[in-house]
This record gives structure tokens, sequence and C-alpha cells, in this order.
């Protein structure tokens, strides 16, 4: 009591989580829910450790903040790269040449003069111009725990050798980079590097290896400020793996000072303590507790877009045009595992926005008459606002296609297939479990990407209508027919008489997984089919998958980028999961389909390539090897007092649009967070209460025994 | 005393063997290097060259316990488990699976555990002994009647309850206190009030009902009954006697878990958001980082023995006729 | 009777199998113990307090239900062939088929305790134009026609139920009366004025209110489930007090399942190094300070994890949910038996320390009696009370440790109902706006009511079993 009493001393909000000096900075303040694993821009991968290096590192090209469809524009480059051809012999070839003659593209990067690191030790120089820190031993290093730790701190102006830096870094086998098995695919020479690093990395395995001295044939300096990537035949979706951390620039100085001994003893390493050229460096690292990104000194400067459309004008985005970017001094990230501190710490005022997809933030929305999202009057009262997107993602349930019973190509399996799919009420599940933040899927594709078509004109016939302009769902009374026509009238083989079993795996886990399985139950129910719910966990779930021992499964899949080959290569006969370890889970295998999709992977956005998705998207809902479940809309809140929010579900690097209002946020917390009293009084009186009456006793047996 | 202590702590060697070997056997059964490396590489692209790669990389390479391959005495040092539980005796943790240093990582944490832990246990305890000496000065009054039924109901209640009632009530509906977070130093203050606070109470029930058997123990014994009829006042007798010789148990009691604040509490740490070595488990559990829950069972059970020697110490210190031998 | 066989086969789980094991064991030892008058004396002494034998009645009723839920059977479908029966793969039991509507009867999603409308608006065709409103429930309130009609369907509901448990405890109380009164050869109104004034031997009073409490709770709970959800229902509109009551197997089969992992290993092994000393009590030491020095937390999370490897290898063997939820229930109780049974055990090893030292024990040894006999007739017999008391007072704290386990994701299947399961998952619906509090409501009300009756009667049976603090009284 006395220690809540001392703290009401301090400030008007008792349950304020930050100093109070920093009630009015330009502080943004957020939070994150998973210690990022890799900081690394050569082996981050997750959309959570993005959130830090996006803002840290720059590749070459960008995202643009306001355009959708999404458009690449360069970031630290001059121009957006267009790759030039060549044949088997080295000669140059037209742009429209045919893939087929095409043995190598070649990828000229220009990046802008002038741009400097953040400042970091690792550039420091004495007066000689020597570096300060690259030769230090076990003992200096004894209490240096953080960067801040070293006093003395350097930049270096950012030249394209950085970037090839990066690119042979992605081979080095002690990073074991997840896209390395990828690229090596694609970039010359990748694999041969990754080779021979391993090869050395085998013969001195204590030493650090110094990637200068390998060469990658993929990857040249052409001068100080020019690279060229030399990638095997076409490949036009490179283009976008530029625009992510992967292909951002590390300084060699970097890796030497972080390779001395001592330092990852004490967390010093690239992983943990990133080393970038953007708008802000992570100035206190504690994944533990909290993560804080500074503007950067040395930041090149860019400004707030000024080509955005109508409604971008309307929504305020554009108040800021032509402003030096970035806003925000200071973004300070803390650690909040659990749902109901996170919610109410946003509630309160202490958390700016509500990070862009939670389970838990659904019952803040309602849906207007048109169907529109809208957040619930109290939560307007308060000036949130809602923020929406949909995500360039799908959720399917797959059916293995090994499987005896529910995969192969035969037509009654497909109809088996087709009636499971209508069955499967995923509309159903969108308002339960989502609350609406879902679009029934009609295909692979999501919306957003080129190849996806809205509206009636793209529903799936196979497992939805046209009801007046309205997709609706086929009635279940078709889906009994189709699973009849499978041999399986009423949910029996009709042969044997048996009732068909089916068993769906799925990694359960999260506080909801029981009604969500309770829900799939359901689904089946409805065609008196038996459906036997196996959860497991991650790593057994990840097992059955690659020996194909599952039969249906749920899972999803993340876009890469905004290119539908993203997607149709999950159902790409050449991955298949079994046998290839490759990405296509539910082991489909159509020639026709991966015939129309090796036409379809190098193609230019346009008409003839609308017809070839057209068709390939025809076989997969007549194949149905998924049941297109649904494309997740990501909902988030913000307050009042930030601003230039717009989701973009490809660029990570956002940080720096973003601008807040301290003194309404500092306003608005003291009005949400005055305390209330009476608990405390009343607990006080009703000890007093009991306690008071056993005293008096006590006292009168004292006096009559005295 | 030392020469005591001394063999007590090499007896506990093969008892940490024991458990080294134990965990091991349990977690490799359960997760393979395969599936590790799987579960850091994580979902997308990943190749089963890279997956060789990440074992080799990070010492997965090795057979499990026996080295075929290897001659003499590398058959038995050259694998796993010898490897990494060597260094552990030496304290030397390694990494975690996500290339943090375990050992650093410990030394950071312990400091926010203690800082709940070790007010919990202080004040857990003073509270308990005020309630357990109130019930048993009113006792056989509704005082002590009701106190034991209210002991009873407090035990009943789990404690996943007060703490989402402490969270929900104290710092969201009443803005008295921050709902999770931590701070070092005076700053910190705040963030300890609600966790300690929920903890106390959480523990009271359990807490004052046992420590009243024991004073209740004591109250019966001649000593105090001859200390009653030479006329001593109630609050004397309890005071002088029924509380300082009802400690001797109860402090006895407590030295067995102190070492084991070290460890934090599980659940409170990641509902609170404390960053100590209860979350670190956690999220190990969670995370299925092999290294980090074997570093953690090795450290805990060494803290277990490291009670136990601490109360056999004490026991002697407070009576006696309690020899170490 | 054919008819009736052949609509439903039965199907025994691995923990229903133990639970009946566990009954016949517990029923056997109440046929001893009624006829050895020394082993009737504490609990003759038990019975004797009001406190413990109010919490007896609540945990019988507990009992009850989870037995009931523990006769599981599958259904034959309806359109199987006669000569060819086939049956669901749905396990049920027959709690479930008594709870009947309460299971089936599913809404769409979240509604509050006796809510005649859902949680979340919703846009409904009314008078041909779309508005969007609270949508009535498909089964909560649906025979009401006017929301008006509300508050006195209640209300009625209540004070029907109340008559009805108030009728049906006079009844009963009437016929105990009668009984009682022929049986003790006393006249019925000499019966009553003894049993007003708690003259009858035994608390009369408390178990009579606490019985006539119980029938009208149980009265009323029945009139409103019928037409209502009186707990509410949950995310996927399923009931939320049946969820509770399926609850109550779960935390059951925990809470006594594991004591029975825990006996044996904790009776021999804690008696044998007491008794031998020497290098047997040095190898029991060593086992039990070596798990007792794992964190328990970790113990139970590589163990559940074995279990599902285990499961995901055989899937033949465990073909249905309820199958492969009920072995890691199972195993978990398996494994904290395997962590729990070291404090017991040590208990034990002290007392049996004591023991062997006897005078009569030391003579029977040098008779050269059996070993194997001298413990079974002289030390077993004199540690029993420990074994019971520690019993009684392990079963609340399993049933709570199983929600924290399950918060941490090692406890029963995700799938399972389980009080555990349920806070779980009402850590994201206190998050929500409007919160959505009556899962976690239900399961702390019945949660607390098991643990609380385990614990009042846990305390009655230590004072009475435990002869030092019976003299100090």
């Amino acid at each position: 009591m006395l220690g809540i009493g001392l703290l009401a001393g301090c400030s008007d909000s008792w349950n304020n989580p930050y100093p109070d000096t920093d009630a009015h900075a330009n502080v943004l303040y957020s939070a994150f829910s998973e210690r990022p694993k890799h900081l690394d821009p050569a082996r981050s991968y997750s959309s959570n450790e993005a959130e830090f290096t996006g803002q840290i590192y720059e590749s070459p090209l960008q995202y643009h903040f306001l355009k959708r469809p999404y458009t690449l524009i360069p970031l630290t480059a001059e121009a957006v790269p267009k790759p030039r051809y060549f044949d088997a012999a080295g000669q140059p070839l037209a742009d429209d040449a045919p893939t087929t003659a095409i043995a190598e593209s070649v990828y000229e990067i220009r990046i802008r003069p002038g741009i400097r690191y953040q400042p970091h030790p690792a550039f420091a120089r004495d007066a000689t111009g020597r570096f300060l820190y690259h030769a230090l031993d076990v003992a200096a290093l004894k209490d240096k725990t953080q960067i801040s730790d070293f006093p003395q701190t350097g930049t270096r102006e950012l030249v394209a050798a950085d970037y090839v830096y990066q690119i042979k870094r992605l081979a080095n086998p002690r990073l074991s980079s997840p896209i390395f098995g990828l690229m090596s695919e694609h970039i010359v020479g990748l694999k041969a590097l990754g080779d021979a690093l391993e090869k050395a990395s085998r013969a001195h395995p204590g030493t650090e290896l110094n990637l200068n001295d390998f060469p990658l044939a993929g990857a040249e300096v052409v001068d100080r400020y020019t690279y060229r990537i030399h990638i095997k035949g076409k490949y036009p979706q490179f283009i976008y793996w530029l625009a992510m951390p992967f292909f951002a620039p590390v300084p060699w100085e970097a890796d030497a000072f972080y390779a001395q001994p001592g330092m990852a003893d004490n967390n010093l390493t690239l992983d943990w303590q990133p080393v970038g050229t953007g708008p802000y460096y992570l100035s206190e690292n504690d994944p533990n507790r909290r993560m804080v990104l500074t503007k950067n000194p040395y930041y090149h400067g860019e400004t707030y877009p000024e080509d955005g459309d109508g409604a971008d004008r309307q929504a305020g985005l554009l108040a800021d045009a032509g402003k030096p970017l970035p806003f925000v001094d200071k973004a300070v990230f803390s650690l909040e595992k659990e749902t109901i501190p996170y919610w109410s710490k946003f509630l309160q005022g202490y958390y700016d926005s509500s990070g862009i997809s939670s389970d838990s933030f659904d019952q803040a929305v309602q849906f207007s008459a048109g169907g529109d999202p809208r957040l619930t009057d109290s939560m307007r009262e308060k000036g949130i606002h809602l923020v929406t997107a949909v995500a360039a993602s799908i959720w399917y349930v797959g059916f293995n296609m090994l499987d005896p019973v529910v995969g192969g190509q035969g037509e009654d399996r497909r109809k088996l297939r087709q009636a499971i799919s209508i069955a499967f009420d995923y509309d159903e599940f969108i308002s339960i479990f989502l609350n609406g933040r879902g679009i029934p899927a009609q295909g692979p594709i999501p919306p957003g990407l080129f190849g996806y078509v809205d509206g009636v004109a793209g529903l799936n016939p196979y497992v939805y209508e046209a009801h007046g302009g309205k997709i609706v769902r086929h009635p279940i009374e078709m889906a009994r027919k189709l699973l009849a026509e499978a041999g399986y009238p009423n949910g029996r083989n009709a042969k044997t008489g048996e009732p068909l079993v089916l068993y769906f795996d799925t990694m359960a886990s999260g506080p909801d997984t029981k009604s969500r399985l309770d829900w799939m139950k359901k689904q089946l129910d409805k065609l008196n089919v038996q459906l036997v719910v196996r959860g497991t966990d991650y790593n057994r779930f990840q097992d059955k998958m690659r020996k194909g021992n599952a039969q249906l499964f749920e899972w999803g899949w993340n876009a890469d980028y905004p290119d539908p080959e993203n997607f149709f290569f999950l159902l790409y006969g050449p991955n298949k999961k079994v046998a290839t370890g490759g990405e296509n889970a539910a082991n489909y295998d159509n020639p026709e389909f991966n015939r129309l999709f090796e036409r379809m992977k190098d193609m230019d956005n346009g008409p003839e390539r609308q017809q070839v998705i057209n068709a390939m998207l025809e076989i997969v809902r007549r194949d149905a090897p998924w049941i297109f479940a649904y494309y997740p809309k990501s909902f988030g809140l913000r307050h009042d007092w930030v601003h230039n929010v717009k989701p973009n579900l490809m660029a990570n690097n956002t940080l720096k649009y973003r601008r807040i209002d301290p003194d309404l946020r500092a306003a608005r917390r003291a009005e949400w967070n005055r305390p209330v009293l009476w608990p405390i009084l009343l607990l006080a009186g009703s000890v007093i209460a009991i306690i008071a009456p056993a005293v008096v006793a006590w006292r009168q047996r004292e006096r009559t025994t005295a | 005393m030392f020469a005591y202590v001394l063999r007590r702590l090499l007896y506990a060697i093969p008892i940490l063997v024991g458990v080294n070997l134990l965990t091991f056997a349990l977690f490799f059964v359960v997760n393979t290097p395969d599936d590790m490396a799987r579960l850091q590489l994580g979902a997308k692209h990943v190749t089963p060259e890279a997956i060789e790669r990440w074992k080799v990389e990070h010492g997965y390479d090795k057979p499990l316990l026996l080295n075929t391959r290897a001659t003499g005495s590398a058959q038995l040092t050259d694998t796993l488990f010898f490897q990494r539980s060597a260094a552990m005796f030496a304290f030397q943790f390694g990494k975690g699976d996500d290339g943090r240093d375990i050992g650093n990582e410990i030394q950071t944490r312990m400091g926010p555990s203690l800082a709940i832990a070790l007010p919990v246990f202080v004040i857990g305890l003073l509270v308990n002994i005020t309630f357990a000496l109130l019930m048993v000065f009113f006792r056989a009054t509704y005082l002590d009647l009701w106190g034991v039924v209210l002991c009873v109901v407090l035990m009943s209640i789990s404690g996943l309850f007060y703490i989402i009632a402490g969270q929900y009530f104290i710092a969201k509906l009443w803005n008295l206190l921050p709902i999770s977070g931590y701070a070092g130093g005076i700053h910190g203050l705040k963030f300890i009030l609600l966790p300690v606070l929920v903890s106390v109470v959480a523990g009271i029930g359990s807490g004052s009902r046992w420590y009243r058997t024991i004073f209740l123990e004591e109250i019966g014994k001649d000593y105090v009954r001859t200390a009653r009829a030479k006329g001593l006042s109630e609050i004397r007798v309890l005071f002088r006697h029924v509380l300082k010789n009802g400690m001797i148990p109860i402090l006895t009691g407590a030295v067995v878990v102190l070492p084991l604040l070290f460890m934090g509490s599980l659940i409170t740490e990641s509902f609170f958001g404390i960053p100590g070595l209860g979350s670190y488990t956690i999220d190990a559990i969670q995370a299925q980082d092999f290294s980090v829950v074997r570093a953690m069972v090795f450290l805990g059970s060494f803290l277990y023995i490291v009670g136990l020697i601490l109360t056999d110490i004490s026991y002697s210190w407070v009576d006696p006729r309690v020899r170490l031998q | 009777m054919s008819l009736v066989t052949s609509h439903f086969v039965p199907v025994l789980l691995w923990t229903d199998a133990l639970i009946f094991m566990l009954l016949i064991v517990s029923l056997a030892a109440v046929w001893w113990i009624r006829r050895h008058a020394h082993l009737r004396a504490p609990w003759a002494a038990v019975a004797r307090r009001p406190m413990a034998m109010g919490a007896a009645l609540v945990l019988a009723v507990f009992v009850v239900i989870g037995l009931l839920d523990s006769l599981h059977y599958r259904e034959r479908l309806d359109d199987s062939p006669p000569d060819r029966p086939q049956y669901s793969v749905e396990v049920l039991s027959v709690f479930d088929a008594l709870a009947g509507r309460l299971r089936t009867q599913q809404e769409k999603t979240y509604s509050a305790p006796l809510a005649m409308h859902l949680y979340a608006k919703e846009f409904t065709e009314r008078d041909g134009a779309t508005v969007r409103d609270y949508p009535r429930l498909k089964y909560g309130g649906a025979h009401l026609k006017q929301a008006d009609e509300y508050v006195p369907d209640i209300v009625r509901r209540i004070l029907v139920g109340l008559l009805q448990g108030l009728a049906g405890s006079l009844l009963l109380f009437g016929l105990l009366a009668a009984w009682q009164a022929r049986h003790e050869r006393m006249r019925l109104g000499g019966w009553l004025s003894a049993w007003a004034t708690g003259h009858l031997g035994w608390p009369g009073r408390t178990v009579v209110i606490v019985l006539t409490l119980m029938l009208i709770l149980g009265a009323v709970m029945a009139r409103l489930a019928a037409g209502y959800h009186v707990f509410g229902t949950d995310k996927v509109g399923q009931d939320v007090l049946y969820i509770s009551l399926k609850s109550i197997r779960t935390g059951l089969v925990i809470g006594t399942l594991t004591t029975l992992v825990t006996l044996p290993l904790a009776i021999v092994l804690g008696i044998a190094a007491g008794y031998f000393r020497g290098w047997v009590d040095d190898v029991i030491q060593y086992v039990y300070t070596v798990l007792n020095s794992i964190p328990g937390v970790l113990l139970i999370a590589a163990a559940v994890l074995i279990v599902q490897v285990a499961i995901e290898a055989h899937p033949d063997l465990f073909d249905t949910a309820a199958a492969r939820a009920d072995v890691r229930l199972l195993a978990l109780c398996v494994i904290m038996g395997v962590t729990s049974w070291t404090s017991l055990a040590r208990l034990l090893r002290g007392e049996s320390l004591k023991l062997r030292t006897l005078d009569y024990v030391e003579a029977a040894r040098a008779f050269g009696v059996s070993h194997a006999r001298i413990i079974s007739r002289h030390i077993f017999p004199n540690v029993f009370h420990l074994v019971l008391i520690a019993i009684v007072l392990d079963f609340s704290g399993l049933v709570l440790a199983e929600a924290v386990l399950s918060y941490v994701g090692v406890g029963v299947d995700p799938a399972m109902y389980s009080w555990g399961n349920m806070i779980n998952g009402a850590r994201l619906e206190l998050a929500r706006e409007p919160v959505v509090w009556w899962q976690l409501g239900a399961a702390f009300v019945f949660m607390f009511t098991l643990v609380l009756a385990a614990n009042l009667f846990a305390d009655g049976v230590r004072d009475a079993f435990d002869p030092r603090l019976e003299e100090r009284r």
C-alpha cells in the first residue's frame, strides 16, 4: 500500500509502464510477442524478425508505400534494374526472346552514392586510419556486453561490394541461410561457392571464413557503385527478392568485427547486433524485455511519397507528402507474450497500434450493412481507428494425393474431394473463428496478386455458385450427390457398406484448438462422414507431411513476393513433398497443370498470362487437391495519434513513414488511466471490520483474567 | 563441517550425471537432431542439405551415446552426450539452438527472477506467520474458525485465477499498476508490486494453515503450559516461546526452497512478462530448445541439492543434537 | 434384448478400465474395513465431522458424474445393415446420453449465460429488410415468442425448480427419518428432535442441509437448462455447462489415477529403503533424489512429447479421437505419478526406519520370520494411515496442477474436455471486448467446488487418522 502511495506521488497514471519523463517524447511504442531468432539478413525469414531488419537494412529495391497493386521502386538503387538476356554462347538477346533460348539473365544494379552506414564500432578508426576494434583479445571484451559499451564509433559509405559480399554470405554454411537452397538453383556459381566454403569450413573448423577470398561467378562488382548478378536462364521473380533483406548490404568490417574471439560469448554477433544503412539502428537489444530502434544520424534521407490515389488522400495518407523521413525519433518494442496484457495496454494507450493480425482483437469490430468492418462504438469514442487489408496468403486444407482414399486422379476420387470441399463451410468458419477477418478462397491466388479475378467471374464453380450477383456455397445436397457418385452414398462405401472414416491432421496448439477441432468434425457430420481429428505438434506434423502419411491436413502459405508463381508452385508436380522435399504438400501432380505452370512462370503480366492462369485455375478447382479455405484479412487497430498507417503486406520497412502526436497521446493516457481508489479503501475498511470485534473480545478476556 | 559439505557435493555428482542421462534420453527420444534443425530453419524452402549443414554446424551430427567409429576412450567421449554434459559440470552451458550463450542468459535473467521470488518469499513468510499467529492467538473464536475456512477456500483456487483476477481488476479495471513488464532499478518497483502481491495472496491459504498447525503443536507442549502457569501473559507466551520455537521447523523447511528461488516461477513470470529464468524455461519448452532445457534441468537439480545441504546444515545449527557426519 | 445390444458397442478406454478397477478396489476396501472394528474407528470419526460429511456428499455427486462419464460406447449408425452392424467413430458415454440435449443443442457461437440472443450482432432478415441485431439463439430461449416473456419465464423456472428440489428433499428426509427411527428403534418424533438438536452421533443436520441445497440447485439447474444455456455457450456454440460437467471426469481421473501410479512405487520403495537399509536404501535414495531434483514441468513436458510420438507411430491402435486423448491423459497421470511418489516414499522410509527398531519387529526377525511377512504384518499396517492421508491430500493438488500444465501446453490433449483447457481458452476470451467471462467463471466454480470439497474432506480424514493431532485437541 505504501508502495502504491509512493508511486502516486510521481505521476497521474500509476499504471504507466514507461518512465514519466518520456511522456511527451516522439517515441513510438509497440510490442513483439516472440523474441526474434535471427536479425542477420542472410538468415532472418520470419515476419516478426522483418519488423526489425526491415528498418535497419536496406535492400536495393522496396515496395511503394501507397500504390496498389504492389509496385517495386528503388531504395538504394538508382533505378529498378531490367534484366538483359544472353544465350548459351554469351550473345545478348532481345527482351522478348523465347525462354528456351535464354541461358543467362543479368541484372545490373547501380546504387546511389553517398549512402552511409549507421554509427558502429566496427567502422571506428584511430587517427592513422587503422581500425580501433578489429584486433581485440578476449580480455578486452570481458565487460563489453552491448554495442554501446564501445566508446568510439565510425561510419563508411555504402559501396556495391557490400551487396556482393552479402550474396556470398548466403552460401556460407555456418549461417545456414534459409534461401541458399533456392538461390543456388538460380544464381550462377552460388552452389559452387557453397561447396567451396563448406570444404574450407571443414578444413579449418575454428577459424572464420573470409568471404572476400572466395569468388562468386554470379555476382560481380563493376565499379564502386555498380554490381551485376547473373541468373541461370530466365527467372522474372528474382526482381522481388531484391526487395528483401536477403539482398541487403553487409559491410565486411562487421563480419570481421564480430568474428573476434569472445564476441559470440557475449552475444555480440551480427545475428543479434545488425549493422545497416536504414533509417533506424538497433540501439538497445534486450530480446527478453525490449528492443529499441533509434533514428540513424547518418541516414541518407528520403521523402514521403507524393503519388497516392484519391482514397489515400481522403484517408489523410498524403498529408505528409514530400516531407523528409523518418518522422519518429525512436521506436520501443516491448516483449508481450500474453494477449491479455497486450490488449489491455493498447486500450490504456501504452501501445500505439495493435500489431496487424492478432486473434484477440476481433470483438472490437462490427460489420456495417454493406459488410464493411467497423469498430464498436466504445472503440470509436476512444478515437481508435481500424486498418484492414487482405493478406497475400492463403489457408487451405490439403488432400494427400498419394492417399488411397482421398488421393488419385480418378473421377470418383475427384468427386469425393469436391463433395468434401463443399461440406467444409469456411464461410461459417470465417464468421466464427475470424469474426469476418477473411475471404472465402476461390482458388490458390489471393486478391491483390496478378491472376486473381474479383467477384462472380472468379468463383470456384465446383464449390460455389452465383446467386443474384452474390457468391453462394453449393447446397449440401449437391455434396451428398457427389459423395454418392464417388461411391459413398450417405457416407457409406457402396460396395462394403462400411462408413467412410477420414483422418484430419493439424498442428494443435493455441487456446482455441478445441473449438476448431470440434468445428471440423461438425462439417463432415453433414455428409454423415466420420472425421477423426489428429492434433499433433509441429515436428510430428512435418514428419507426417514428409512421409506422406497424412490424409487431410491444414496448412497455409504466406507469399514471398506478389506473383502468382509463388502460389502455383505449391501445386507443381516436381515440387512434391514426398521424395523431393518440395513445398507441394498435397503431392499433387497433374501433367497438364505442370506444363502450364512452366509456361506461366516466365511470362510477363498481361492478358496472355491471365489466360494461362485461368486454365490452371480450372484444373486445380476441378481436381480439388486443396479445399481452398480462406484468404486471411489482417485487421489492425491504431490510436488517434498515430498517422500514416496503410497496411502493406509486402513491405516491412514502413516504420519510417509513421508519424505520431505525442501530446495528444499524453493527454489521452492521463484521461484513460485515472486510478480507481475505492477498492483500496474498501479492502482496508473490511480488514478493520473483521479484526475489530475480535480485538474487542480479546481485550475483554484479558481484563477478566487479569 | 567443511568436509561434510565437500562430501555431500561429491555425492551430488552421480546424481547430476543421472539427471543428465535421464533428460538426455527423454528429449532425444522425442526430438531427433533433424527435428531440431527443422524447427530452427523454419518451414519454407528447407532442403535436406540445409538440415545436414545445420547439424554439423551445431555439433548434432555425432552419435548419441556410443561412437562406434571412434577408437579407445573416444568411443565414449566423441559423442553428443559426453560433449554436451562434460562442460556442464564446469557450468559451461554452451549456446542455445538460437545461438545465444546460455550462461550469459542465465546471468542476466537471474536478477529479474530474484526480484520477484525473493520479495514473494520474504513477504509471504511474514504475512503467513502473521496470519497464523493471529489465528492461534484468537484460537477457539470465530476468527480462528473462519480463518481456517478462509485458508482452505484460498487454497482451493487455482493459481491461474489469482493471476487473471489480479491483472484484470488491479491493472485493467482500476488502473492501479502496470499490467505487465519489467525494468531494472527503482523504476522497476511498480512492475514488481503486482506479481508479488498476487503470488503472496495465492500462497496465504496453504502457508498460514501449515504454520498454524506448527504453532498449535508448539502451544500444546509442556514448557508452554509451564510458562503460562508462571503467569506470563498470552502475548508474551506467544512471541517469546511459541513463535521462537515454531520458527525452527518453518525456517528449516524454507531453507530447501531458498536456492530454487533463482529458478523463478514459470507461470507468474510468463503472465507478467518478467524476463526471468522461469519464462526462459517455458520458452525453451515451447520452442523445444533442447540445450536450454538441459541447462535449466541441470541448474535446477544442482540448486535442489544445494538446498538439501543447506537444510542439513540449518538443522545442525538450530538443534545441536543433530550432528553432521 | 438383442435390439438394445445392437444399438451400441461398449468401448473400454484405458482410463475407464483403471477407474473401474479403482472402484472395485475401493469397494473391497470398504467391505474389509466394515468387518474390522479397529479399521472402522477412524472412519467413524470422519463420519462424525460435519464439514467432512458435507464435503463427502458433494464429492459423491462429482464421482457419480465422473463414473457415468466413464461408461463409454459407440453408437450404431442409423442405417447400418442389421446383419453387419456398423458403429460411429464418435465415442460417447452414458453421461452424454443422459445429458442429451445439453450435448446436441449447439448454437452458432458465443452466448451469455441464460441468454436468448447471440453475443454478437449479425445480419438478419426481418420483415423483408436486412437489419443488424443480436440474432435469437437456435435453442436457448427458443420457446419464448416475445422478449418480454423472458424474465417471468426465468423466475417461473427458478421457482418451479426450487419447489421440486424442496419437495424432493422433503421426501428424502421423510424416508431417511422413518428408516433411521426404525433402525435405531426410536419413535419418529424422538429421532426428529435428536436430529434437530444434533444428538444423533452423526452430523445429520449438515447432511440433510447439504443434500437439500444440492437437490434444489440441481432441480433449478435442470429446469433452466431445459430451456436455456445456464452457463452460456462457447466459441463454437457448445453449452458451457456441458463442457464443465464433462471436465469433471478429467479432473477426477488425474486426481485418482495419478495416486494409483504413485502408491505401489512409494509404498514398495519407501518401505524397502527404510526396512532393508544398506545398498537398497542407497539405490532408492539415489533414484528419488534424481527424480526429485528435475523440475517436474520439464519431466512432464518430455513425457507428453514421447506419448505424442508413440501415438503417431501407431495410428491404428488409437483410431478414435477419444482413444488418442485418453492415452495422453493416462500418460499424464503416469508421469505425474512418477514425479510425485518421492515425497511419500521419503515419509514411509523414515517411518519404516523407526518401526524396524521396535522390539516386536526385532523379535520377529530374530525368530526368522520372513521379510515379506514382517513387512506385510508389522510395517505396512503401521504406515497405512500415512498413505491414506497422502492420497486425500494429493488429490486436490493434482486437480489444480492439471490446469497449470494445460496452460503451459503439456497438459491433457487439446481436444479433451478439461478445466485447464477451459481456462486456457479463456485467455483469449478475456481479451475480447466486451469480455466473455462465463467459460472462465464456470471452470472456476466447478474446479473450486471440487477442490474445496476434497480439501475439507482431506482435513477430516487427516484429523481422524493422525493420532498426534487428535490428542492435541
